[in-house]
């Protein structure tokens, strides 16, 4: 077990605006501090969701009625968030078959992770001397993943305003379309930030955050596994895994049980 | 300044699977105190595997939650020696663990065995085919060890593990329904073969529609709950789908928590201490004899353990590194071919075929090791004259699971994004599967392990440098296995298939498989090896080498099975050989 950060009865915590639309939770008042708490100090990696933990075994539930989309954001600025809503959206798009990336609230796990550990490359060796190797070398930039996101997107909006006169999320889907497919062909050159490798993490998190258990802030109300007819980290499949050809029908589950609104904050 | 610390026995580097092995056998056959060192935390079952939070698929296998932190631990990577080596920021190709259990904890549980063809390699395919068949570059050499004498070894890890599956050849009898290519075993699997997915049954059938001889897999997943020869006691498999990348919460997959630990934990004689940093291997002033090992606990303070015997237990590249730092053995120079640490680095070539059906797969059904495989293609179990490469590899249909980050497969003509891309997923998650293939790498004057001359850990050691490509002889194996796969996804008459061949040079960015082996080769002669047969150094007989660092070069097969074939084989021969006249166990 990871440990956590401990309250004590003391600590002040600061209210965020979001929280005061929260319905009452009944969980413990150390969780909810912590939760709140965790808000506050989003860029210093501290708190991200793999730090947090996940095997939160309390009853308590996270009020559904939260709009997550409108909550604050913990990494992006409002361009950095206009840019990636728009964007995943286009990647997967919302179609007759289910909602896509905003349904899904793709940004808000993109935005999550980016707060946390994996977003400032907690894990990766960043020593130089930086050089560019061959692609079969791997990531060789400087940048973390959070500073590739800042700086391409900044980037693409230059490229936007200059070719479009307009940022990214205020052109039409179509001229989205093909700025992405530029961005993935490497066709577009941005000014401080490789496109191409922009835009393979652009598409990896996305996908991340359409098919990542919800309690990480996308994957909402399942929309992803269910599109795909993934029931979720079920345990047990001795009684079915002999049936062959037969559907699978046992309600979509998730780490922290069947209610699709359940999240991790952080 | 460095404490020392009161002298043990023995220590081990590492508390994996070979540090596993090895305790515990030298803790029950001896009164020597016994210690591991391992660089990473202490893990259980309970509570680090629990259900209620190990099947998480962005933790584990997206973000890495279990693998080692290229940001302590990295290594610098090119594909021939013209290139400037550049550091591996963030793990892709291979994923080592970092732990108490190392990857032993989030492997699948794919226990193969070797051919007996394999540990004399060279000596065979010159017999069969002519010295002049082995290319020139190709540095091939037989392991001075026999299937023969390791087998005694691979059956007690079999029922160490509770190994599930169909034994193919009994004594020489072949056994209808197993691998009719294996060697002989003295006797049949612990536990009956897992339950079977769907896709593999289709599997089975297309292959012997097309006069193959399909089996399934041997499986360190537990079919049935199990009690080892420790006492210590697996339950069954529930066929969750979250094998690899994650630790089992359910103790069906045998790790060395759930088949060594608990006995060997009470041992009075044994002891381990966890995030400690081993560093050197200490020499005495003659250079030929270890005398402990130095190490960095997780505040930065250094230690000296005192030790009479110092047994390298780490991952295959990171044993390669301790030797070099520590200096021991003459370093390999590929330009003037001498020296043999690092010499003989290999790895495994994987491709797949995949698969799009007309029925339900249920994908997320599964278990690490559930699969039904072919052998026809592996090793020289076929004539390889025709073909003009050495090597081959095993055929199989694995139902890992189904995490539908990484584990979903889409039709080739399937847009890479936007609503076509939703569409084909919302198509084909469900009805889909991948025939993989899983082949040999031979080893080459050019495929080395040594010290970078430019990049630092964070004890401002030089990183471990990577020189490795892909050969043609791999290529055209690769191929030859990949095609082969085809025909079988063919026979299963899906809607669609398509090949995913591996083409160009070795990459370090997309996962392949964490079969890492060589640099620390083991053989008969010194000029060719770093140890002899037993796993004992020969410039430093008090000092043994586990793990696939031993290899000579990399077979069709998982590697784990002969990695722990091998450590019961080196504790026999330091309990029956070294402990009574220390030396070395072999003269030339």
């Amino acid at each position: 077990m990871r440990e956590r950060p401990v309250l004590t009865s003391g600590t002040r915590i600061p209210t965020l605006a979001r929280n005061e639309t929260e319905v009452p939770a009944p969980a413990s008042p150390t969780r909810r501090a912590l939760l709140k708490a965790s808000l506050l100090i989003p860029a210093a990696g501290l708190l991200g969701p793999g730090l947090l933990g996940c095997s939160t075994g309390e009853a308590g539930h996270d009020p559904s009625s939260v709009d997550e989309a409108k909550a604050a954001p913990l990494f992006f600025n409002a361009d950095e968030r206009a840019f990636v809503e728009a964007a995943t959206e286009r990647l997967i798009p919302d179609e007759e078959d289910g909602m896509g990336a905003k349904g899904a609230a793709v940004a808000v796990f993109i935005d999550r992770q980016l707060a946390g550990p994996y977003g400032h490359a907690y894990r990766w060796y960043m020593h130089g001397p930086w050089q560019e190797g061959v692609p079969q070398q791997g990531y060789q930039l400087k940048l973390t993943p959070g500073e590739l996101y800042q700086t391409a997107i900044r980037d693409i909006d230059v490229w936007c305003r200059k070719n479009h006169n307009a940022a990214f999320s205020a052109l039409s889907t179509s001229e989205q379309d093909d700025v992405l497919h530029g961005l993935e062909s490497g066709d577009i050159k941005l000014a401080d930030a490789p496109s191409k490798e922009f835009f393979t993490l652009l598409w990896k998190n996305t996908v991340e955050g359409f098919l990542a258990d919800p309690m990480y802030g996308g994957n909402r109300n399942f929309t992803g596994w269910k599109l795909v007819g993934f029931p979720g980290p079920r345990y047990n499949y001795v009684a079915e895994i002999e049936q062959y050809g037969k559907p699978y029908t046992k309600p979509t589950v998730g780490i922290l049980g069947r209610d699709p609104n359940r999240r991790m904050r952080g | 300044m460095a404490t020392t610390l009161k002298p043990v026995n023995v220590v081990l580097v590492g508390f994996g699977w070979t540090a596993s092995i090895l305790a515990e056998r030298l803790t029950a056959s001896t009164g020597l105190q016994v210690l591991a060192l391992e660089r990473g935390k202490f893990r259980d079952t309970v509570p680090d595997f629990a259900t209620t939070h190990i099947q998480d698929e962005l933790r584990y296998a997206v973000r890495d939650g279990l693998f080692q932190e290229p940001a302590r631990d990295t290594l610098t990577f090119r594909n021939s020696m013209d290139q400037t080596a550049l550091p591996m920021r963030h793990l892709g190709s291979f994923l080592p663990g970092v732990g108490v259990g190392g990857a032993g904890v989030h492997w699948n549980g794919q226990t193969w065995r070797f051919l007996p063809q394999d540990f004399v390699i060279r000596s065979h395919t010159e017999q069969r085919y002519g010295k002049n068949f082995i290319p020139a570059d190709m540095t091939i050499q037989d392991w001075g060890v026999t299937y023969e004498e390791l087998e005694p070894h691979y059956d007690r890890f079999d029922y160490l593990c509770g190994i599930s599956g169909h034994a193919g050849n009994i004594r020489g009898q072949i056994q209808a329904g197993g691998n009719p290519f294996e060697g002989a075993r003295q006797r049949g699997y612990p536990l009956p073969p897992l339950k079977r997915s769907h896709a593999t049954v289709l599997f089975d059938k297309a292959a012997t529609d097309i006069g193959l001889h399909p089996f399934p897999c041997p499986a360190a997943n537990t079919s049935a709950p199990y009690k080892n020869p420790l006492g210590v006691q697996m339950g069954a498999c529930t066929y969750c789908g979250y094998c690899e990348w994650f630790g089992c919460g359910n103790y069906s997959k045998a790790s060395p928590q759930t088949t060594i630990l608990p006995a060997l934990r009470q041992r009075k004689n044994f002891a381990y201490r966890t995030q400690c940093d081993v560093t050197r291997i200490n020499l005495d002033s003659t250079g030929k004899r270890a005398t402990g090992v130095t190490y960095l606990d997780e505040q930065g303070r250094q230690f000296e353990q005192p030790a009479d015997l110092v047994i390298c237990c780490a991952f295959a590249q990171h044993n390669v590194l301790l030797l070099l730092l520590s200096k021991i053995g003459q370093p390999y120079n590929p330009v003037t071919n001498t020296g043999v640490v690092g010499r003989n680095y290999a790895y495994q070539i994987t491709s797949a075929v995949d698969v799009f059906l007309d029925d339900i797969m249920n994908p997320f059904m599964g278990a690490g090791a559930l699969g039904q495989g072919v052998d026809e293609f592996n090793g020289d179990n076929f004539d390889h004259g025709p073909y003009g490469f050495v090597g081959g590899g095993y055929i199989a249909l694995w139902s890992t699971g189904g995490r539908p980050i990484l584990q979903h497969q889409l039709p080739e003509d399937a847009p890479k994004w936007g609503a076509g891309w939703k569409k084909a997923m919302a198509e084909n998650y469900l009805k889909s599967a991948s025939i993989a293939t899983h082949g040999s790498v031979m080893s080459y004057r050019t495929s080395y392990l040594d010290l970078d001359p430019t990049y630092h850990d964070i004890y401002g050691d030089p990183l471990l440098r990577l020189t490795f490509d892909f050969h043609p002889n791999e290529i055209k194996m690769s191929r030859f296995l990949t095609d082969k796969a085809a025909l079988i996804a063919q026979a299963m008459q899906p809607r669609s298939f398509h090949a995913r061949p591996r083409t160009g040079h070795y990459s370090i960015v997309p996962y392949q498989t964490t079969h890492n082996t060589g640099g620390c080769a083991m053989g008969a002669d010194p000029k060719t090896s770093v140890v002899n047969k037993y796993l004992q150094c020969w410039d430093v007989p008090n000092v043994f080498v586990m793990g696939a660092s031993v290899f000579p070069q990399n077979h069709g097969y998982n590697p784990t099975g002969t990695v722990a074939a091998l450590a019961y084989w080196a504790a026999d021969a330091i309990i029956d050989k070294y402990l009574k006249a220390p030396g070395p166990l072999v003269q030339v």
